[in-house]
């Protein structure tokens, strides 16, 4: 009976008309309820179970898009909870492109880098400085804020400025090797948050303490950006281009050169690969997603301050690599979404509904128990699990499969060819 | 002509001096073993030449052109390569992999055309791809090119290195105990490689060995080195027959024995 079962769902009819079940109920369910926040994860998680569907990559693909980008912003725009879903979904796709870029890092070239939300924060205070009229305590031309036009320019800038962080803090912080490494990115993560707090006096670049607030929206063709349904889009474009970006690193030459790095430092260097321009380019790609992300967030948010860039954020964004899957992209973005999800919605859900019940006298819990602040006992728990029970993570790193037999072929072909080519000069010495 | 020329090469680790004053010169398309007892200060010196340790004292030459001071990546580019006595692959990477990470000073693909995934860069790594097929079929691994480097035996192990370490194309190629930990078969096979590859691949080996009945069946020329010093040179027969090369292996006695 359980084979059958197990064989009826490998076929793909049967899958697809699952699925597409799955997909109408959760959606028809998250459109007519109020706020049903139960099948709005239900929905996302048609995502993860594409993923698992024995379907070509391009369908899934195309599947995965369109439910990205139609399905499921109209599915939650029924309710009078749209715009909740909509942050959770922008949050979501910021820490799942932080989580790509701190993938390269500490994944692929194996450089555990525990201050990676300093080049977050740098992106976020590049466009901030800039768009509100921060910048003409020390700019000696030019009006400001900028208008939120620049926003899209300032994507671009952000991206390179914390890739320039991510060089200037990498030259010192690379010399040093393993924990040694951990500790000295902790340090610079924590040192840049204290230079953004601290940097108001004699000139004030950053307002210190106070943080950066009304900070001007992104404006697209006339069109101010404030709805949290409008970042939604900016975000999944962005996130798109990120995970196109790294699945090409990660299969080309680069992408081997930090594997090989990872793997064995002294033979990556016999092999010609130079390890310290290596593992830079390493921290500045992985930086530069941040950035750019780091300059969306500051948009949304309207308002920066140093508190958002804690030590904290380099750990969740550590977690989510970790859960998911040192070196793994799929892995990546699940760990992200998941660590979100359970931070933004799961967890301060199930805190009103225990506030709910004890306000109705049904339990009372302490407040120092409720789920919210509970939050780094669960992280905790769950990487435990995880280092007992699953080493390598939800979604292991996988290695490229190669077509063997397309390989030989061509292999085959060009003998044939250079054949030929020999048999030719044999005529003419003839 | 000399590919690669060593003249008075010292190294000090603090007070120990682990090769002192050696020169020696290999000769283009040879291949040439260097021998002696452990801790003679063997890999020193192929750390030297690859770059790993900076000399003390002394000069190495490849062309004609000093490398010393250079990285071993720069080395590398220069074009000497090398294999580990204790097998440094990429172990989690797959075995074409490996080759393809050995080729990777001479894929030219820049960020750009990575991301893009422009025409010839798409192109480079095809060719690429049928180059490691080539090379891998020419160790008999291409049974494994998906595999795990870390899943393979110890033999195909040390054979990857080899197959690793040519990818990148090199003049000289520097073989850190190969047959080491091999069956006698495995060492036969190895052996008749190291031979035809010199010529195939037109590269020049240098190797060190323990197994005498390899050193003295392929090498042209061999060095002998005891204490950090070089005790000896010559062709097999010479060596063989060197009382100085006996008494480093077998201590004076062997010696005295043989007189009587």
């Amino acid at each position: 009976m359980k084979e059958k079962l197990s064989m009826l769902l490998q076929k793909k009819s049967v899958q697809i008309t699952l699925f597409t079940l799955f997909i109408i109920v959760t959606s028809s369910a998250l459109y007519f309820s109020q706020k049903s926040v139960v099948s709005f994860l239900l929905l996302l998680s048609s995502l993860l179970i594409l993923y698992y569907m024995n379907l070509k990559v391009v369908t899934k693909w195309l599947i995965a898009l369109g439910l990205l980008f139609i399905l499921i912003p109209f599915a939650s725009s029924g309710g009078p909870a749209f715009h909740s879903y909509m942050e959770v979904a922008t949050m979501v796709g910021i820490y799942i492109a932080m989580a790509l870029g701190l993938n390269i890092v500490v994944g692929m070239a194996g450089l555990l880098d525990l201050g990676f939300v300093a080049f977050f924060a740098v992106g976020a205070y590049s466009y901030s400085i800039f768009a509100t009229s921060q910048a003409s305590n020390f700019m000696p031309f030019g009006e400001y804020p900028l208008s939120g036009s620049t926003f899209w320019g300032f994507l671009i800038i952000g991206g390179i400025m914390a890739a320039i962080a991510g060089v200037l803090i990498g030259v010192p912080v690379l010399r040093v090797k393993g924990d040694y490494l951990a500790i000295v990115t902790l340090a610079f993560g924590e040192i840049i948050r204290i230079i953004f707090n601290n940097l108001d006096r004699p000139i004030n670049f950053t307002n210190g303490a106070m943080g950066i607030a009304s900070i001007t929206p992104p404006n697209l063709f006339g069109l101010e950006i404030i709805y949290p349904n409008q970042y939604y889009f900016i975000v999944l474009f962005i996130l798109l281009f990120t995970i196109f970006a790294v699945n090409r690193l990660e299969h080309s030459k680069i992408g081997r050169a930090w594997k090989a790095v990872r793997e064995n430092e002294i033979a990556a260097q016999a092999m010609g690969i130079p390890l310290v321009k290596t593992k830079l380019l390493a921290f500045a790609l992985g930086a530069s997603f941040s950035g750019i992300m780091g300059v969306v967030f500051a948009a949304k948010q309207q308002f920066i301050d140093p508190t958002s860039f804690t030590l904290l954020e380099s750990f969740t964004i550590l977690v989510m690599v970790v859960l998911g899957g040192m070196g793994s992209v799929p892995g990546a973005i699940l760990g992200a979404a998941l660590v979100t999800i359970l931070n933004l919605q799961v967890l301060t859900e199930l805190t009103n509904w225990l506030n709910q019940l004890s306000l109705q006298g049904v339990i009372t819990i302490p407040d120092a128990l409720t789920p919210a602040k509970l939050q780094r006992f669960i992280f905790g728990v769950l990487l435990v699990i995880f280092a007992i029970y699953r080493t390598k993570g939800l979604i292991p790193a996988k290695n490229k499969k190669f077509d063997v037999e397309q390989i030989k072929e061509r292999a085959q072909k060009k003998a044939a060819i250079s054949n030929i080519g020999s048999n030719d000069t044999d005529r003419v010495q003839a | 002509m000399n590919i690669l020329e060593v003249s008075n090469l010292t190294k000090k680790f603090g007070g120990l001096t682990a090769n002192s004053n050696i020169s020696m010169a290999v000769k283009q398309g040879s291949i040439t073993a260097v021998i002696g007892p452990n801790g003679a200060g063997k890999t020193t010196f192929f750390n030297m030449i690859t770059g790993v340790y900076q000399p003390t004292e002394g000069e190495i030459l490849l062309e004609g052109k000093s490398i010393v001071g250079l990285k071993p990546d720069q080395v590398a580019k220069r074009g000497i390569s090398r294999t580990f006595q204790n097998i440094r692959l990429f172990g989690e990477m797959t075995v074409i992999e490996n080759v393809l990470v050995g080729m990777h000073t001479h894929l030219r693909g820049n960020l750009l055309g990575i991301f893009l995934n422009l025409p010839n860069t798409r192109k480079e790594e095809s060719e690429a791809e049928v180059e490691a097929y080539r090379l891998l079929e020419y160790f008999n691994l291409e049974p494994f090119i998906n595999e795990k480097a870390s899943s393979l035996s110890y033999g195909n192990q040390r054979k990857l290195e080899i197959a690793r370490a040519l990818a990148t194309k090199p003049k000289l190629l520097l073989l850190d105990e190969p047959a080491a930990g091999m069956n006698p078969r495995e060492t036969r096979e190895l052996t008749e490689v190291i031979q035809r590859m010199g010529k195939e691949f037109n590269v020049t080996v240098i190797l060190i060995e323990h197994d005498m009945k390899l050193v003295m069946e392929i090498s042209e020329h061999i060095v002998v080195l005891d204490h950090g010093e070089k005790i000896a040179e010559g062709n097999p027969d010479e060596i063989r027959s060197n009382p100085k090369v006996i008494e480093a292996y077998l201590g004076k006695a062997a010696l005295e024995l043989e007189k009587r």
